[in-house]
């Protein structure tokens, strides 16, 4: 029977369909359901690695060893896990190996819209895209077989809008795929110069075969109506142009790299106006034009954010935009925001307070950088906030680095934060770094990594010690603090930054939203005789704290839990405990 | 099954139970032979941010997404984010509002007022409005987080769907434990319209 998946569960059943043994991961928006889903299968290894690179490293090793294996991250994960991205193309694989690429066009939870079928053309491998969750698993299975085909990992690369759409699956059964021999090979797996310049002939070759290959695959079609209007276009764009032109000629391509030169030739002598729809970069459209086609694509349609099928309505067939009821304007944004009683705000809070440098890092904390805290200067990537922060001091001296800090997240510090902690103590940084530590991966849903002490089943694994790790780096000053009790965290950095010696001081508190967090044994109220109105505590940003105007005062509300931080901060004793 | 895409977008702020909605919904139009998709939003827009579910069935759907003024349906868990969305909507589509005031961050830090007649603007501009608290009815009914179901009620008995369709997939998708409060306040709505 046919059941709703979204793209992402259903990547995960194809690779499980196709006999996938070993699945790894880092958690990503929006590729995190791909291993989450594959971990609940029987009889399959998965795991969350502690970064992107780790991931494909191991994924590898599997494909090597003789197993199909599946590789999932989200768009920017990729180039952490470029290194051995480019390589492991040169050696291809012995069980056929599968990476996804989650992109995010639109931002919905990531730092740039980077468009990572590029990755295909750079690092010479295939690309497919497909454009539902049914084709999602399909193009799954089909992808462990070119893999081993052509001797290729595969990248099977999805938008957003694919991972998070639920469409209609029809599921198969798995086929059970037996471990292929493994056979000592250096020729073909050890990339030094020697080896590496044979493989690099195999590579083109193979590169070829697979253009002949995309010529004649099902994963292209040719999808003929209308010749007035013939458009090339892949992924979730194909269901855009099939709901905006549902009489024009469509050539879709569930191979994108490499692409049917031939076959587009053929599409476009049978067109009358070719058109290339593809978000983000023009990735077919540039290649199409090289071949000395008429083509047009980014001339009118825009190199930023998602489409939609009205968006192509509008910028192809001149259709007018719908009218507005203008209502939206008198709407105030609604931008995400930390949760009550989450263990960041009062850093933030400090932070901003304190007039600190605020080198940030990547996870819900980066919430800490918006109104009304504020307090945050730099968010690059991974683990960035440490290497930063050093940069800055070594830029503008240790007198700026006893006003700076960085922040970054467990799970972050473990991804890629230790190799900067490293160089802070190795180049003679004076840094101040502050490990947020609230025992998850939070932002995308609370999965587990090694310093939580489960696996991605939830089985007991042993734990990463971040205090002792950061104590064996070199770190003399290192000490653990609550980040709900500000007055100990704030004593806590000021004596940490006078210090011209590295220091890290541990914010330990779980993420408010863990089932294990107890709850409240008392609650809090505005003891409205005292409150002046002053809207320190409401600088918070919290849900559970709200002002109301015609009183002028403070008021707690239903969603507080307790934590205690206005209560801190109020210079007024207004806001109390009481009993629940 | 029908030709036509029915368009229903769910919206509301993270964690009000806006995707655990628009999966009963979509399951209703699975059981009723319709193919059907489902959009939904991930990550860092659940952190108390606005967020929005879009389902669309009908006899074959390709767009995930529903186009501004297609919405047939406009299911608004809290008030402002009904007229946040509201371009989505056709002239003549349906909005069901409840009354829930979760104020934003503009408003929490007193840049901005919280709107609080704007349902009533809404209802100016769109005939086929309904106002409920629905968050009463799911308190009264014994969880204050089953108000989602309330306006699933509310949808199904306004789009002509047997309650025991809905009842079926409110069945299939919601836990055990807490079912029974749930098919009550699933019936509660259902009578409202």
């Amino acid at each position: 029977m046919k059941k709703l998946l979204i793209g992402n569960e259903a990547i995960a059943r194809g690779a499980y369909e196709a006999g996938a043994t070993v699945a790894t991961a880092y958690p990503g928006t929006p590729s995190t359901e791909i291993v989450n889903s594959f971990a609940q299968f029987e009889d399959v290894y998965a795991e969350w690695s502690p970064n992107e690179k780790v991931a494909l490293e191991v994924g590898a090793g599997a494909s090597i060893a003789g197993a199909r294996t599946l590789v999932a991250m989200k768009h920017v994960g990729v180039n952490v896990a470029a290194d051995p991205l480019y390589s492991f193309s040169y050696t291809g694989v012995n069980g056929g190996l599968v990476i996804v690429s989650a992109d995010d066009p639109g931002l919905h939870s990531s730092q740039n819209e980077q468009d990572n079928r590029g990755y295909g053309r750079f690092a010479k491998m295939p690309v497919i895209e497909p454009s539902d969750s049914q084709e999602a698993l399909d193009y799954t299975k089909l992808a462990f077989d070119i893999s081993e085909q052509f001797d290729t990992m595969v990248m099977l690369r999805i938008t957003m809008r694919l991972a998070h759409s639920q469409t209609m699956v029809e599921t198969g059964e798995r086929q059970e795929v037996p471990l292929k021999p493994y056979k000592k090979n250096p020729q073909k797996y050890v990339m030094l110069p020697g080896f590496a310049k044979g493989r690099h002939v195999e590579v083109e070759k193979s590169m070829l075969e697979l253009q002949e290959y995309a010529e004649s695959t099902a994963l292209n079609r040719m999808e003929m109506d209308d010749t007035s209007l013939g458009i090339i276009t892949s992924g979730v764009p194909y269901q855009y142009v099939k709901e905006a032109f549902p009489h024009a000629s469509i050539l879709k391509l569930g191979l994108v790299n490499p692409l049917p030169k031939e076959l587009i030739k053929t599409f476009a002598a049978q067109v009358d106006k070719l058109v290339v729809v593809e978000e983000l970069e023009p990735v077919i459209e540039e290649q199409v034009r090289s071949w000395g086609i008429e083509v047009s694509g980014k001339e009118q349609l825009t190199l930023l954010g998602e489409y939609s099928a009205e968006y192509l309505a509008q910028k192809l067939t001149g259709s007018p935009a719908p009218q507005s009821f203008g209502i939206e304007q008198e709407v105030p944004a609604r931008p995400p925001l930390l949760c009550a009683g989450c263990p960041h705000r009062g850093v933030f809070h400090l932070l901003r307070k304190m007039r600190l440098v605020v080198a940030g890092d990547i996870g819900c904390y980066t919430l800490g950088a918006i109104s009304p805290l504020e307090g945050m200067d730099t968010c690059i990537c991974m683990g960035a906030s440490i290497g930063t922060a050093l940069g800055m001091e070594k830029a503008r001296g240790t007198e700026f680095a006893a006003k700076t800090v960085a922040v970054i997240g467990d799970s972050t510090f473990v991804h890629s934060g230790i190799t900067g902690l490293i160089d802070v103590v190795y180049n003679g940084g004076t840094s101040t770094i502050m490990i947020l530590d609230n025992d998850t991966t939070a932002m995308t849903g609370h999965q587990d990594h090694p310093a939580t002490g489960l696996t991605i089943r939830k089985q007991p694994a042993p734990k990463l010690d971040i205090e002792a790790l950061v104590k064996a780096i070199g770190v003399k000053n290192v000490r653990i603090v609550d980040p709900l009790k500000l007055d100990e965290l704030e004593a806590a950095l000021k004596e940490e930054l006078a210090r011209r010696e590295p220091s890290v001081i541990i914010c330990k508190r779980p993420c408010a939203l863990l089932p294990e967090v107890p709850k409240p044994t008392y609650r809090i109220y505005v003891d409205d005789e005292i409150c002046t109105g002053c809207k320190v505590c409401i600088r918070l940003g919290c849900t559970g704290v709200s002002f109301r105007d015609e009183e002028k005062k403070a008021q707690i509300n239903p969603g507080c839990v307790a934590c205690g931080l206005c209560e801190q901060v109020c210079k007024f004793d207004a806001i109390k405990q009481a009993e629940v | 099954m029908q030709d036509k895409i029915t368009n229903i977008l769910i919206v509301g702020v993270g964690g009000q139970g806006t995707l655990l909605t628009s999966r009963i919904i979509a399951q209703v139009a699975v059981q009723m032979g319709n193919d059907v998709k489902v959009s939904e939003i991930h990550g860092m827009a659940q952190r108390g941010g606005s967020v929005v579910s879009q389902v669309r069935y009908g006899a074959k759907v390709f767009s995930p997404i529903i186009s501004k003024g297609e919405a047939d349906i406009i299911l608004a868990f809290e008030k402002i984010e009904a007229a946040r969305w509201l371009d989505y909507l056709r002239p003549d589509g349906m909005v069901i509002i409840n009354t829930e005031r979760v104020n934003p961050l503009p408003v929490m830090s007193g840049k901005m007022k919280y709107p609080d007649d704007i349902h009533e603007k809404v209802a100016a501009l769109i005939p086929k409005t309904t106002i409920v608290d629905a968050t009463d009815i799911a308190v009264r009914c014994g969880n204050i987080r089953a108000a989602n179901v309330v306006l699933v009620g509310m949808l199904s008995s306004a789009m002509g769907i047997p309650a025991e369709e809905v009842e079926k997939a409110i069945t299939a998708i919601v836990p055990a434990k807490a079912l029974e409060v749930n098919l009550k306040a699933f019936r509660e709505g259902y009578q409202l319209m």
